[in-house]
């Protein structure tokens, strides 16, 4: 097995007009890991997703990728459905853009949103959905190519905190299934300590790696897990690194 | 209730400003070449009737070939600059120097063009060239419109130009056409009217001859009908594209 699945090696972004947004940063991911990326607004934790997915270059520095085109998959802090498709040619889109025949790609999209929990709702629009629906759509998609590599850019961030706590649950009993790599980015230290194994804790002006924690316990959370006092010492721990780097001058 | 009141109460002000006009100009003796009074506009429309709803065919056929004249012609060439940004560099700056040049201005030329036995070649063109532009703007703006993290995502899955133009932007441009067609069809008929008016021949038989000719002949109640009759043409074209865009919504959305 290859030893990461992409990795960030001094990597330094600059728009141009607005000097360095993130860098130099060191940052790879095994296969199989979940890592959460949490940090204060602007501090590159969306840039650095970016690079990871091949959606962005660096200015400087390398990105490693073994994770091939379509390997990797991508759900956004909206589920940027398209109004004009069912939920099922949402999901089956990657697929048929990917060259696989409709039939075929919609066969697959159906049993990607039973996985979802929304077999049912194969044939509705967006528009018709809830927005946790809409979300759990948007993560068949994502699913339906078993990437290697997951990425999610603050995912449950619009929200209601049952919904968001429901489809942690379902990213991780989706995890099991095919382990993915998983780098999800949230503005919440619950969410990524309940989620991740490893907490890596970035901050601002430029955006940097403050410091990085890794999560003990079995990946598919056991009942009363965030009222363990594992759980809490580690919430404390990541929001004092998080607090050390939002006083980082800018 | 809140719809009888949205149909009655615009009823209620059209009877009550008729009754007034209709009251002001027996009161008053104004001579009819000057304001004829509502009941004598009502007796020039039932007795114009057939020359009227000709005249009001015309104007309509000449319009609906404009908007589709100007609809394939704003998309294609829409699609084409989609496809090139360097032809839409090229393009724009004409665009606009057409857009803003009166559309009366040019009528003359056109009509030279179209040859003077043709005026309704000359109409139409002319209405098609006002038509055009809301389509053409709806649909460009409507090509850039995709969502961007959608486009993140066929560029995540390597789709390629064409691919992209089919499956995203041209689906993303419905809600922009749609609105621009109902724009360009309002815009059509006013295109064909004043169109005609410059034309300034009867070779075409619209509306706006109808009412040229009334005028000359100092019939003014028969011009009051001709008016009557493209105002409800314009309005019913209206609500009918507005329909057409409201139903078009719903099926582009699922609901």
């Amino acid at each position: 097995m290859e030893p990461f699945v992409a990795e960030l090696a001094k990597v330094e972004v600059e728009y141009p007009g607005s000097g360095l947004a993130l860098g130099p940063v060191d940052l790879a991911l095994s296969p199989g890991e979940i890592t959460a990326l949490v940090g204060p607004s602007g501090c590159g934790k969306s840039t650095a997703l970016r690079l990871l997915a091949g959606l962005e270059g660096p200015t400087r520095g390398q990105v490693r990728r073994t994770a091939r085109r379509g390997e990797s998959a991508v759900v956004f802090q909206a589920p940027t459905l398209a109004p004009w498709l069912s939920a099922r040619d949402n999901v089956a889109l990657p697929l048929e853009l990917s060259g696989l025949a409709r039939r075929e790609a919609r066969t697959r999209a159906e049993a990607a949103l039973a996985r979802v929990g929304l077999a049912g709702a194969a044939g509705a629009r967006p528009a018709q959905l809830s927005g946790g629906m809409a979300m759990r759509v948007s993560l068949a998609r994502a699913l339906v190519t078993e990437p290697r590599l997951l990425l999610l850019d603050e995912p449950f961030a619009a929200l209601d905190e049952i919904t968001r706590r429901a489809l942690a649950d379902d990213v991780l009993r989706l995890w099991a299934e095919t382990r993915p790599a998983i780098v999800f980015v949230t503005h919440s230290v619950e969410e990524a300590v309940y989620m991740a194994s490893r907490v890596v804790v970035f901050s601002r002006g430029p955006g940097r790696i403050a410091g990085e924690m890794s999560v003990a316990g079995p990946t598919l959370r056991p009942e009363g897990f965030r009222t363990t006092a594992g759980f809490r010492a580690t919430v404390e721990a990541v929001s004092t690194v998080l607090a050390r780097g939002m006083e980082a001058p800018a | 209730m809140r719809r009888l009141t949205d149909i009655l109460a615009p009823l209620v002000l059209i009877i009550a400003l008729l009754g007034a006009w209709e009251a002001a100009c027996r009161i008053l003796e104004v001579p009819a070449y000057f304001l004829p009074a509502p009941s004598a506009v009502a007796a020039s429309l039932w007795a114009d009737a057939p020359t009227l709803a000709a005249s009001a065919y015309n104007t309509l056929a000449m319009a609906l070939a404009a908007l589709v004249l100007a609809s394939l012609s704003a998309q294609a060439l829409a699609l084409m600059v989609a496809l090139s940004p360097i032809l839409e560099r090229a393009i724009k700056p004409l665009a606009v120097v057409l857009q803003v040049t009166p559309v009366v201005a040019i009528a003359p030329l056109v009509v030279i063009w179209a040859g003077i036995d043709n005026p309704e070649r000359a109409i139409i063109a002319l209405a098609a060239l006002v038509a055009f532009f809301p389509i053409f703007s709806g649909a460009i703006t409507g090509l850039k419109a995709a969502d961007p993290d959608l486009e993140r995502l066929f560029d995540l899955y390597g789709a390629g130009r064409v691919k992209r133009l089919v499956r995203l932007r041209l689906p993303s441009a419905v809600p922009f056409l749609l609105e621009g067609h109902k724009v360009a069809a309002g815009l059509a008929l006013i295109g064909a009217v004043v169109a005609e008016f410059v034309a300034g021949s009867g070779g075409a038989q619209g509306l706006a001859w109808r009412i040229l000719e009334a005028g000359n002949r100092l019939q003014t109640a028969r011009m009051f009908a001709a008016l009557v009759v493209l105002g409800l043409m314009g309005a019913l074209l209206y609500a009918g594209l507005a329909r057409l865009e409201r139903s078009g919504l719903r099926w582009w959305r699922g609901r």
